[in-house]
């Protein structure tokens, strides 16, 4: 299987004297399912930059496709968390999922074909009728969907995904689940997450991000694992439905 | 004396051209207003217009003193305000820690140099019309210097809109997919800045910021595009500086502040009406 991510020794900080992330080494193959998870302040959104090609590593080598992140822009679609932008922003549903059509030197109108694909990605996610909606008045959850709709209406073949059921209903959970494993069949996922509950039997990577990162089965995340991540100890709770576990902090 | 009889007379030249560049002036106001309320960069719109001032200062001290009659007034305006935009943006864009601080910096540096400057230039310098705008005494030159700039921002909005709809909505993803977001930005502060040196002559450089946000925030109030907000904000900017105008011409008062606070009080009316219809459902 192709390598679709690969990072060697890669090390960044802000300062060169303070590493946010040091001597990082990953790969990610083409088809699978990959969840970073780790405390806040532990390097997640950093490592999401520097995928993205937003910030560049003080030493070590990331490729995506082959190339620097940069220039395989094109094959990423990228969700982000959704109070990042201005919920009171003039424009609907439909428009959101257009700007994934987007493409450099893109000027005057999008195609037939551009609409088509963006109307498309709202009916995958199930959310064709808010498409004239205004993105304001819809809920958390709504907008998650449309932003994913976004990135999918890049035709991507990696999805990044940031925080992408932080603000699911517990009830539209099983939903949301079921399009994320239709999803993994046509391309590779790489979800950054805080909540635990979120790594389930449906993904092959955990990256554990806290400086360093380590990489483990979504089946050999024990007890140890995740305190040697987030350094103090989390009850894990197994759950029935598609969750593998569930945390709890102990104070 | 009915208004028209008024507004046709052969005297009333100064009432038709205020007229007509208050309208004129609307589709400039009606997409720049927009960028700035919906980009939330009244502040760095603030920093311009005072900075605006200082090269009003600078021009006017230079054309009496070294006699250099090419440095008019408002080419100074022009590169006062096109420098201090470029400045802003690109700190903004690359150091944005410091993007207060240098906001802070142009908005008060910018107006004590254009104070001092114009303190120091001989003869009547009327620098209370650049601070707070006559509309009244704007002339036919001022005619078709707002038409070329409604082409200048209407021609490349309308072509780039969308770039410029993604850049506003979401810069890093735009980014992802090539647009040239720093190009584009800094593109729409110079013309904010253009814009801006424009609006100094009607409302004066300190109520400008007004005229800047007011109509494009009530349109947001009722508007879910955002070519309808700009066409809204447009249509608004017009009705205010019209009625403004109607109002301080009878009643004998400033236009200026007149458009403004008519601005500020719909704006009001609208946030309530705008808060209640929300509540509702």
């Amino acid at each position: 299987m192709d390598n679709i991510v690969e990072i060697k020794h890669l090390n960044f900080g802000y300062e060169s004297s303070r590493l946010i992330l040091s001597d990082v080494n990953l790969e990610i193959k083409a088809g699978e399912s990959c969840c970073i998870v780790g405390p806040n302040g532990g390097g997640k959104s950093t490592l999401l930059r520097l995928l993205l090609g937003l910030i560049s590593p003080n030493s070590g080598t990331l490729r995506i496709f082959g190339e620097e992140p940069q220039k395989s822009r094109g094959k990423i679609g990228y969700m982000p968390q959704y109070h990042q932008l201005d919920p009171a922003f003039p424009v609907t549903a439909f428009e959101v999922a257009l700007m994934g059509r987007m493409r450099r030197n893109f000027c005057l109108r999008y195609s037939k074909a551009d609409r088509d694909i963006a109307m498309d990605s709202l009916n995958e996610l199930k959310i064709a009728n808010l498409s004239n909606m205004s993105f304001a008045s819809l809920s958390g959850g709504q907008r998650q969907r449309v932003l994913i709709a976004r990135a999918l209406a890049c035709r991507p073949e990696l999805l990044l995904l940031d925080e992408p059921t932080a603000n699911i209903d517990p009830g539209a959970e099983g939903d949301f689940y079921d399009t994320l494993d239709r999803l993994r069949k046509r391309m590779t996922i790489l979800t950054v997450s805080h909540d635990l509950g979120f790594v389930n039997k449906e993904i092959d990577k955990v990256i554990c991000v806290n400086r360093e990162v380590s990489i483990h089965n979504a089946g050999s995340l024990d007890d140890e694992a995740i305190h040697q991540v987030y350094h103090h100890h989390v009850n894990l709770i197994k759950h029935d439905h598609s969750c593998f576990c569930n945390c709890q902090k102990e104070s | 004396m009915s208004f028209f009889q008024v507004l046709f007379a052969p005297e009333m030249l100064f009432l038709r051209n205020a007229l007509l560049i208050g309208a004129l002036s609307s589709v400039t106001l009606g997409i720049i207003g927009t960028f700035v309320v919906t980009k939330r960069i009244s502040s760095i719109a603030g920093a311009i217009s005072h900075a605006a001032l200082g090269g009003v200062g600078i021009a006017l001290f230079l054309q009496r003193v070294l006699l250099w009659s090419f440095c008019t007034a408002t080419w100074g305006a022009v590169v006062g305000a096109v420098v201090s935009a470029l400045l802003v943006g690109v700190v903004s864009l690359y150091a944005k820690e410091r993007e207060d601080t240098i906001i802070g910096v142009m908005w008060a540096l910018g107006m004590a140099i254009g104070l001092l400057f114009l303190d120091r230039t001989p003869g009547y310098v009327d620098w209370q019309g650049y601070l707070f705008g006559n509309i009244l005494l704007l002339s036919t030159p001022e005619v078709y210097m707002t038409i070329i700039l409604d082409f200048i921002v209407l021609i490349p909005v309308v072509i780039f809109f969308n770039p410029v709809l993604a850049m506003c909505f979401d810069g890093t993803f735009a980014e992802l997919r090539g647009v040239r977001v720093k190009l584009i930005y800094l593109s729409l502060l110079v013309l904010t800045a253009l814009t801006i040196v424009l609006m100094m002559n009607i409302v004066g450089i300190i109520l400008v910021i007004a005229l800047l946000t007011l109509p494009a925030a009530t349109a947001g109030c009722f508007t879910r595009h955002l070519w309808s907000m700009m066409v809204v904000s447009g249509v608004l900017n017009w009705v205010f500086v019209t009625i403004g105008l109607l109002i301080s011409f009878y009643y004998r008062m400033p236009s200026g502040p007149v458009i403004v606070v008519f601005a500020g009080l719909v704006y009001v009316c609208a946030l309530i009406y705008h808060s209640l219809r929300v509540k509702k459902v």
